[in-house]
């Protein structure tokens, strides 16, 4: 046993050996052992993948804006050379295309790498007081398998899809069989798993790691219930990451076997049941909607407690709901199914288990409001984005509980009400707090201050952009506009084309954020160790901006209990 | 590099103590990949002991009685693309809950090759498929039709009094059974 633990300590030893210089150039990065330079890549990649997500997004908004069909069958036109009545068929399946992709690549490689990659990485250790993540190259992995998977789904787009002329796969991102199998009979839909089983393995591999630091690495002193939320935020996901993502591995792997190799998981005609699909797509795909919103999370309880210049309200409270949102999140999948023939009691059972994770969920609202209540606040950008956030989340969530109504939900699923729903906890919830924490931790990743100005602008802009999208969205639901369809009847023109002039505002917002981006290296205002004041309590702001390299080679010792 | 012996030491528990955590999180990860695969079988026994989905059960004959209530019980049938018969559903029979009724599907075979084919059934509504009962259906075996031959597939079956106790099946007047064919010889099956 000695031995054993002598050889340990000899290769930790060299590992620090060869760390002790700083790499420079292309290798530091490729070659990235440290959790900041992983993190920061992580952060560029999700700022190109979501300007890909964004502009996919952005042709569709194009094509609804009016009645008709007006961009696609132009566009299939231009890539398969076909006119008439080839060209629409060809451009609406073009159009189910990119909402799938928009779909992909918004879940898996912005919303998830920015918080669970980028942020978590970056931040969660600096946090908890540890100089680096428990498995440096284990990380390196994980960042570096994600490109190769968003290549994998980029070439699914230019590989045939439903047929001849009708490249990539266009079934949502539920993929569900029989349209993801005999519906697909083209490579792209393969193409699409096998990008969804690197980017799961990176995540697990991401997840595991996180875990580990944040058990084994924390500074003397830190207990569990001492440790920053934000910290618990990325615990708690990590393992939903780590429960979920396998179930979606598993069930796309019975797809592709299915597909390709002869065998009826979910082949009616051979005993299979396509309904099993659903069931472990869902078990899957619930717990992924908190895996997005849950760093969140951590990010807002910061950014309010540092602006209103108090300890945030209720900490084990909020500590706790997280891991209630989490555990509840596992048994609740069924209500994206309830048209799908379940038993009334097995209904009833969904409806009651949803509408219960309301409760963890109002916690964390409530206590958010509570921490401003009688707080000295102060509305700099970070918390234009925080409170905009609560906002925004708070009427998706609403949403939420109307749609976990299985009545309601016979009248509203897969209509654009689902739409509104998810895009405001998810486009405008998830990617708000990630503009938050950037806008927060910005001067503390890169040394420089942005110019507030400009902040404060992009939030507005985008703020209203982003509900002009996604509110009018909610009629058209009501009203009874199915989801997934290029074209509508003349009666719903009306609110499809706020919602279109709502994304050109938006496209505005982000032409702010690249230009207050560039304006904040080009200008390199130092930002100061700690720029938000007394507010900012966490481990992160007693370090210089930039953090060095190595940081924390003496551990901080955490005394009393003011640590969040 | 000349850490001291007791920082070693603490650097070889975190090791260790980090590769104990990172198992265990690889081992819940391989677990639930495996849990995925166990739901294929148990999703299906499941099935068969709810009728969850519509899934009927088998009988040898109904030892539960005849009740007053009458049920319609209409019949559907559907062809796949890639099976050239045609297939003709047997007329709707209402009768008391608990009779045994016998009724019978006609399929043709209209290419000019032997043909075999299998039948996939649920009933709707869902529920009523645990108390629906077949002794004997066409559907329990594949079927081979010769070029242009014409037979009578006959299902014998019945409805489980039992059907009267449940309170969410209490409005239902009509059970449909619909079948679905295949073509048995196709690719990878």
């Amino acid at each position: 046993m000695t031995d054993t633990a002598h050889l340990q300590a000899h290769a930790t030893g060299h590992d620090s050996a060869s760390h002790a210089h700083t790499p420079t150039g292309w290798r530091r990065w490729v070659f990235s052992t440290n959790h900041k330079d992983i993190g920061l890549m992580y952060l560029v990649f999700t700022i190109f993948t979501g300007v890909v997500g964004g502009l996919l997004s952005g042709v569709m908004r194009m094509e609804l804006q009016e009645p008709g069909i007006q961009i696609f069958h132009g566009l299939a036109g231009m890539a398969y050379g076909m006119d008439g009545d080839a060209a629409l068929d060809a451009g609406k399946h073009m159009y189910n295309v990119f909402t799938t992709a928009h779909a992909l690549i918004m879940v898996f490689f912005v919303v998830m790498p920015a918080t669970m990659g980028g942020f978590a990485n970056y931040f969660a250790p600096l946090m908890i007081g540890a100089p680096d993540t428990a498995f440096p190259r284990i990380n390196n992995i994980a960042f570096w398998l994600l490109p190769p998977a968003f290549i994998l789904l980029v070439i699914s787009l230019f590989v045939e899809g439903v047929g001849p002329g009708a490249n990539g796969a266009g079934g949502g991102w539920t993929i569900y069989p029989p349209f993801a199998t005999t519906g697909h009979p083209g490579p792209a839909m393969d193409f699409v798993i096998l990008s969804l089983h690197i980017a799961g393995i990176s995540s697990i591999l991401g997840a595991i790691n996180l875990i580990t630091t944040i058990f084994n690495m924390r500074a003397p002193g830190m207990t569990l219930h001492k440790m920053p939320l934000f910290a618990w935020s990325v615990l708690v996901t990590a393992f939903l990451l780590l429960m979920a993502l396998p179930v979606l591995a598993g069930a796309i792997t019975m797809l592709l076997t299915d597909r390709n190799l002869g065998t009826a998981f979910f082949k009616p005609s051979e005993g299979g049941d396509p309904i099993l699909f659903q069931h472990l797509f869902w078990f899957f795909g619930h717990p992924e909607v908190y895996i997005m919103i849950l760093p969140g999370f951590g990010i807002i309880s910061h950014i309010v407690s540092t602006f209103s210049r108090k300890p945030i309200f209720g900490y084990m409270a909020m500590a706790y709901a997280m891991v209630a949102i989490g555990l509840v999140g596992f048994v609740v999948w069924a209500h994206h199914m309830f048209t799908t023939g379940l038993s009334l009691d097995v209904q009833r059972y969904f409806v009651a288990a949803t509408m219960v994770i309301a409760v963890p969920t109002g916690i964390k609202i409530f206590s958010w409001i509570a921490t401003m209540w009688g707080g000295s606040i102060t509305f700099k950008s970070p918390m234009l984005w925080a409170v905009g956030f609560i906002f925004l989340f708070t009427v998706g969530g609403v949403t939420g509980v109307v749609l976990a109504n299985a009545g309601a939900d016979r009248s509203l699923h897969d209509t654009y009400y689902v739409v509104a729903h998810f895009h405001y906890v998810l486009s405008l919830g998830a990617v708000f707090s990630i503009f938050a924490a950037w806008y927060y931790w910005y001067p503390k990743m890169f040394g420089y201050m942005y110019n507030e100005t400009l902040a404060k602008v992009h939030f507005w802009v985008m703020f209203v952009g982003v509900n002009l999208i996604f509110f009018p969205q909610h009629f058209l639901g009501l009203a009874g506009m199915p989801r997934r369809y290029i074209d509508y009847p003349d009666a719903f023109a009306l609110w499809n084309r706020v919602s279109s002039v709502g994304y050109y505002i938006t496209f505005v917002a982000m032409i702010v954020f690249f230009y207050a981006t560039w304006e904040a290296f080009k200008r390199k205002r130092p930002a100061g160790d700690s720029p938000w004041g007394v507010g900012a309590t966490t481990l992160e702001w007693t370090l210089s901006s930039p953090p060095p390299f190595h940081q924390f080679t003496t551990l901080p010792k955490i005394e009393s209990t003011n640590a969040h | 590099m000349m850490a001291d012996m007791t920082q070693y030491d603490s650097a070889a528990r975190t090791s260790s103590r980090n590769r104990r955590t990172a198992l265990s999180g690889l081992f819940i990860a391989a677990g639930m990949v495996g849990l995925a695969y166990a739901s294929v079988p148990l999703y299906q026994l499941f099935c068969q002991v709810t009728g969850y989905g519509g899934t009927t059960q088998v009988a040898a004959e109904n030892p539960k009685g005849i009740i007053a209530r009458e049920m319609k019980v209409g019949f559907d049938s559907n062809v796949a693309s890639d099976l050239p018969w045609k297939v003709i559903a047997a007329r709707p029979v209402t009768d008391k809950i608990g009779a045994v009724d016998t009724v019978n599907f006609v399929a043709t075979n209209y290419s000019d090759k032997p043909v075999t084919g299998h039948a996939i059934f649920n009933v709707s509504p869902d529920k009523a498929g645990v108390y629906f009962n077949k002794i004997e259906c066409f559907c329990f075996t594949e079927q081979t039709l010769q070029p242009g031959e014409t037979v009578d597939m006959p299902i014998v079956f019945f409805i489980d009094p039992e059907l009267d106790d449940n309170h969410e099946l209490a409005t239902v007047k009509e059970i449909t059974l619909s079948y679905t064919f295949y073509a048995s010889d196709n690719e990878g099956s």
